[in-house]
């Protein structure tokens, strides 16, 4: 409803065996405030993408790092934050993805920001101290 | 908790691998070995059915780049079939369809490794 914000937290450990976790909390949310499948099915695959991410680069696959998750809407945004304190991402460094070159390099990785991009309206990365924050809106 | 399963089989020449549930940088591992085993085994006409494929990542993505150029310069390939529609779209954002065979259905992908 316009006006009323709703937020949602949850924190995990840096691990993929907590994807699906992930996914569905983000998921239960923008089913709650009754965004249709498709942009449902875009935020499962942003968020996805993110925590993976920061698993991978941030953390380098240390599972005894928190990731704290963020979803919040109003009647006209939503908006999916999550937080880490490892090492921080750099989007200037960062490239679309040639699939062509990555298949002949045998690159696999590097597609997940795009795809935020493509799937989200807006996409920032912040560092406040030690903490990293992407911060991914879709508009309602 | 297991989300993603997989299974093979064999078709004439063409294996198959019938993928389930949700393919992310959790279970592509799974896939991964899958695939691992069928070319050790010398086996390159491989078909991807994906009819039961909830949800795709780019990690699930990864694992079909880092073989498609080994299979094809052994005279193989892998065709990805019957995906649903939210699959579909992950593929096409990352300009899957061009270099990958995707086909409607499993019979189709059989039928092109007999051409």
């Amino acid at each position: 409803m316009a006006g009323t914000k709703e937020i949602q937290t949850l924190t995990v450990d840096a691990s993929t065996k907590h994807l699906a976790k992930v996914r569905d909390f983000v998921a239960a949310h923008a089913e709650q405030i009754g965004l249709d499948p498709k942009d449902i099915s875009e935020i499962r695959l942003a968020v996805d993408e993110a925590y993976t991410n920061i698993i991978k680069h941030a953390y380098k696959n240390n599972p005894n790092k928190k990731v704290n998750i963020e979803i919040g809407s109003d009647g006209e945004q939503l908006w999916i934050s999550l937080m880490d304190e490892g090492s921080s991402f750099d989007p200037s460094t960062y490239n679309e993805p040639d699939l062509m070159q990555r298949i002949k390099e045998k690159k696999r990785g590097g597609m997940g920001v795009y795809l935020i991009r493509k799937l989200m309206d807006q996409v920032q990365y912040n560092r406040k101290g030690q903490t990293n924050e992407i911060r991914m809106v879709k508009n309602l | 908790m297991k989300n993603f399963s997989i299974a093979t089989r064999q078709k004439q020449n063409v294996s198959i691998l019938d993928i389930k549930g949700e393919l992310d940088a959790h279970t592509a591992s799974q896939l991964e070995n899958a695939l691992k085993s069928l070319i050790d085994e010398q086996n390159y006409a491989i078909v991807v059915n994906c009819s039961g494929l909830d949800y795709i990542a780019s990690a699930g993505l990864g694992v079909f780049m880092a073989y498609i150029e080994d299979v094809r310069s052994l005279g193989g390939d892998i065709k990805l079939t019957n995906m649903n529609e939210r699959v579909y779209n992950v593929f096409d954002l990352l300009g899957f369809p061009s270099l990958y065979d995707i086909l409607e259905d499993e019979r189709e992908a059989l039928e092109s490794f007999e051409n």
